[in-house]
C-alpha cells in the first residue's frame, strides 16, 4: 500500500432496473419476433414511423394505427466504419446505413453487407437478410444485415416516400 | 413585473406501476388534457416548454429527450429541461415570461420510478465521498430526522399517524390517488415499524405517472378566455448537503422561501405541501406558520401518491384547481427536493 | 403473448466512476487509511467531521484540521429491519448520526447491533475498522455500542 496521500476513490455505482419497452415498442418487437417489420401511422400527418414509440414527434399526437412494412428498403445515408468499436464483434470495415423500409417515412439504422463497399450509394435498393426463423427473438438482430438487390435506384426526392408495394419496374 | 396566470393543469393517476407505458406514453395523455383545457393544438401554440424529470429513476439515459416526442416539436420549439421536480421547471418558465421572452409556457414532469429501487437510486444524489458510497437510502435519512423530532418532543408518533389518517381520508375525494381510505390513528399506530421510527404508512408510496400545466401572462390568459389563478409569489431556497449542519427539526429554507414569496401577506385557505414523510408535513406546516383555518393537503398530498419529479408541480396544480373551482381564494403550494427537505420551493396563488 | 403484455427485461446500469478527492477529502481519507478520524474547524469554532472544504457560513476555505475521538454519542438512529441489497449489512442494522468526541457536527454512518432494543439515543458508540483500510469512508466498517457506555 502506498504512503502517498489519497487523491481519488473508486466510486462504482451499479443500479438494478426492470426495463419496460413501452406499449408501442412492445407491439413492434412482438411482430419482429414473428419476422415482420411494422410501423405506426400518425393520424394527423400520415407519416409512418419505425420503430414506433407511440407518438408522432412532428405533430405531438398519439399514434395507434399499425402498418405492416416491407423488408425491402432504400439507403438514405451510410457510413463505412474503419475503426474497431470496443465491444462490437463486427470486423471493420463495415457499413452502417440509414434505411427506409418501403411503406415507412422514417429511416432506422442497420448494417449493410454482402456488397462492394465502394459501390454503396444513396438511393440504393436493399433487402433484409433474416436469421433462421428458429433464432428469432424480440430483437432487430433477427435481421443479420441488409444486402443490395437488383432494382433501379430511388431518386433522392423519392426516398422515404415509397408505398409498401415498393419500387418495381413500373414505379 | 408581469403577472403570471396558471391556466390549465392535469395529473395522471398515481399508479404503483405504469406497466408497459414508456415516457412518451405517460406524458402524451396529460399534455392532451392541458392543451384541450385551453383549446391549443400542441406545443407550437405556446412560447416555451420546460420539463422536469430524472433519467436515473427508470435507468434510461436521455429519457427526457425521448419525452420531447410527445410535444410536436416540428418546426423546432423553445424547450428546456431541469433534472429536478417540474416545480422548478415552472420556476424557470416564470422567469422566462417575466423577462419578456415568452407570453406562455407548457410545463410537465414525469415519473417512472417503478423499474428501479427508488430509495437506493436517490442515495446517489448524496455526498459522493461520505454518504453515497455507504448507500444510505432516503427513507433511512427521513427516519433519522423523525427520531430527532420525537426525541426532542417536537412531535409524537400519534401526530405522525394523524397526518397519515387525514391524507388517506382526503384522498378518498381524489380519483388520482394511489392510497385512500378511512383509517384511524389507533389502527395506524398498531402497525409494525418499517425503518423505525417510521412505519410504512409514514412514507409516501412509489408511483408512476405525469403532470402538466400551462401558464401565461394574465393578458394572454384573458385572450384565451379561460379561468385562471394568479401566481403572486414564488421563491426557492436550498440548505447544506451536510445533514449534520442542518436543523433537521425545522425547515429554514422553507421559512425563507415563504417570506420571499409573501405567504404571510394574506389568509391561506389551502396549502398543498410536498411532504414525502408524515413528520415532514408537520415541519413544513410550522415553517409556513399555517393555522387551523388552512386546509392542508386536501388532495391527500404525496403520502397518497408520489410522482417523483412531478409531485411538486402537482402541488401547484392542486391549489390552482381549488381556486378556479371557487373552493379557495388564496393558497400556498410547496415543492421539495433532496434528503430531509433540503431544497424547498414555495408559491402563492390567488384568485384572479 | 398477447399484444397487451408488457415486454420487460432486467438490466444493470453501471458506472465505474473514479472521483478526485481534493486536499480536504483526501486528507480525511488518508487519515482513515491510518485509522485516524480528522475533522476541520469552522470559522465559528465548530469541528465538522467529516471535514468540508468551505465554511458553511462564510464560504472561507477551511484548513484547521483536528483529530477527533473514535468514540462518540448517538444523536439519532433508525433501525433497518429489512436491509436492502445495496446496504452494508445483510442482517438488520441501524443508521446513525454520531457526534464523535471532540466534534460538534454529527456524521452519518452505519451501526451494528444485535437488536433494536439495544439502541438508545445518547448511547456511546465506537468506530470499528476493516482489516485493511484503503482510504475510503467504508474503512470504518461500522460503529459499535460501547459496553456500559450509555450516557
Amino acid at each position: 500500500m502506498s504512503d502517498d496521500a489519497v487523491t481519488g476513490i473508486e466510486a462504482p455505482i451499479y443500479l438494478q432496473y426492470q426495463f419496460t419497452a413501452g406499449r408501442a415498442p412492445a407491439r413492434f418487437l412482438q411482430r419482429l419476433k414473428a419476422g415482420q417489420l411494422t410501423g405506426q401511422r400518425c393520424p394527423g400527418c400520415s407519416q409512418v414511423y419505425i420503430p414506433p414509440r407511440g407518438a408522432c414527434p412532428a405533430c405531438g399526437i398519439a399514434t395507434e394505427e399499425e402498418v405492416v412494412l416491407s423488408d425491402k428498403a432504400t439507403v438514405q445515408s451510410f457510413t463505412i466504419v474503419y475503426i474497431p468499436i470496443p465491444g462490437n464483434p463486427i470486423e471493420p470495415p463495415y457499413i452502417v446505413a440509414n434505411l427506409v423500409p418501403d411503406g415507412a417515412n422514417i429511416s432506422f439504422i442497420h448494417l449493410l453487407s454482402d456488397c462492394v463497399n465502394d459501390e454503396v450509394h444513396i438511393g440504393q435498393r436493399v433487402r433484409a437478410v433474416w436469421k433462421d426463423a428458429s433464432e428469432w427473438d424480440y430483437s432487430m438482430d433477427n435481421i443479420q444485415y441488409f444486402k443490395p438487390i437488383d432494382e433501379p435506384d430511388v431518386p433522392v426526392a423519392q426516398i422515404g416516400k415509397l408505398p409498401v408495394s415498393g419500387w418495381g419496374a413500373g414505379a | 413585473m408581469r403577472d403570471i396566470a396558471v391556466v390549465a393543469y392535469h395529473q395522471s393517476d398515481c399508479l404503483a406501476s405504469a406497466g408497459a407505458s414508456n415516457e412518451v406514453e405517460l406524458i402524451m395523455p396529460v399534455l392532451r388534457q392541458v392543451f384541450d383545457q385551453v383549446g391549443l393544438h400542441n406545443a407550437q401554440d405556446v412560447d416555451f416548454v420546460c420539463s422536469g424529470s430524472c433519467d436515473y429513476l427508470q435507468g434510461a439515459a436521455f429519457a427526457f429527450v425521448a419525452g420531447v416526442d410527445a410535444l410536436g416539436a416540428v418546426p423546432p420549439i423553445r424547450e428546456s429541461h431541469v433534472e429536478m421536480d417540474a416545480a422548478w421547471a415552472l420556476y424557470e418558465s416564470i422567469l422566462k415570461i417575466r423577462m419578456g421572452h415568452a407570453d406562455s409556457a407548457l410545463i410537465y414532469g414525469f415519473a417512472k420510478s417503478s423499474p428501479g429501487e427508488l430509495p437506493i437510486v436517490l442515495s446517489q444524489q448524496l455526498d459522493p465521498y461520505y454518504l453515497a458510497p455507504l448507500w444510505v437510502d432516503t427513507v433511512s435519512l427521513a427516519a433519522l430526522q423523525a427520531r430527532l423530532m420525537l426525541d426532542k418532543g417536537a412531535i409524537t408518533e400519534a401526530d405522525m399517524a394523524a397526518v397519515v389518517a387525514r391524507s388517506r381520508r382526503n384522498a378518498l375525494g381524489n380519483p388520482r390517488a394511489q392510497l385512500a381510505g378511512e383509517v384511524s390513528v389507533e389502527e395506524l399506530l398498531a402497525e409494525e415499524t418499517y425503518v423505525s421510527p417510521l412505519r410504512r404508512h409514514d412514507c409516501c408510496p412509489v408511483s408512476d405517472g405525469a403532470a402538466a400545466m400551462i401558464i401565461a401572462t394574465v393578458e394572454q390568459a384573458e385572450r384565451w378566455g379561460k379561468p385562471y389563478a394568479r401566481i403572486t409569489g414564488i421563491d426557492h431556497r436550498i440548505e447544506s448537503h451536510n445533514l449534520g449542519l442542518r436543523d433537521l427539526c425545522d425547515s429554514v429554507s422553507t421559512r425563507r422561501a415563504a417570506a420571499a414569496a409573501g405567504v404571510a401577506d394574506g389568509a391561506v385557505d389551502v396549502a398543498e405541501l410536498y411532504a414525502p414523510f408524515s413528520h415532514q408535513e408537520i415541519i413544513l406546516s410550522r415553517a409556513l406558520a399555517l393555522g387551523e383555518s388552512t386546509a392542508i393537503n386536501p388532495s391527500g398530498g404525496v403520502l397518497a401518491g408520489n410522482l417523483m419529479m412531478a409531485s411538486g408541480l402537482s402541488r401547484v396544480g392542486e391549489v390552482f384547481r381549488r381556486i378556479v373551482e371557487g373552493e379557495a381564494g388564496r393558497g400556498v403550494a410547496h415543492a421539495t427536493s433532496g434528503p430531509c427537505l433540503q431544497h424547498n420551493l414555495v408559491a402563492v396563488l390567488e384568485a384572479a | 403473448m398477447s399484444p397487451a403484455d408488457p415486454l420487460t427485461q432486467d438490466f444493470e446500469l453501471g458506472f465505474t466512476y473514479t472521483r478526485s478527492t481534493g486536499p480536504v477529502v483526501g486528507r480525511f481519507l488518508t487519515g482513515l487509511r491510518e485509522r485516524r478520524i480528522e475533522g476541520v474547524r469552522a470559522s465559528d469554532g465548530r469541528v465538522i467531521v467529516p471535514p468540508m472544504e468551505y465554511d458553511p457560513d462564510t464560504a472561507a476555505a477551511l484548513e484547521d484540521f483536528v483529530e477527533v475521538g473514535q468514540e462518540g454519542e448517538l444523536v439519532s438512529w433508525c433501525w433497518v429491519s429489512e436491509p436492502r441489497a445495496a446496504h452494508p449489512f445483510e442482517r438488520p442494522f441501524a443508521w446513525g448520526m454520531i457526534r464523535l468526541d471532540g466534534a460538534d457536527v454529527p456524521m452519518v454512518h452505519c451501526i451494528a447491533a444485535d437488536s433494536e432494543q439495544d439502541l438508545v439515543t445518547g448511547a456511546r458508540v465506537r468506530a470499528s475498522w476493516v482489516d485493511e483500510p484503503r482510504g475510503h469512508i467504508s474503512d470504518i466498517r461500522c460503529f459499535e455500542l460501547v459496553e456500559g457506555g450509555a450516557s
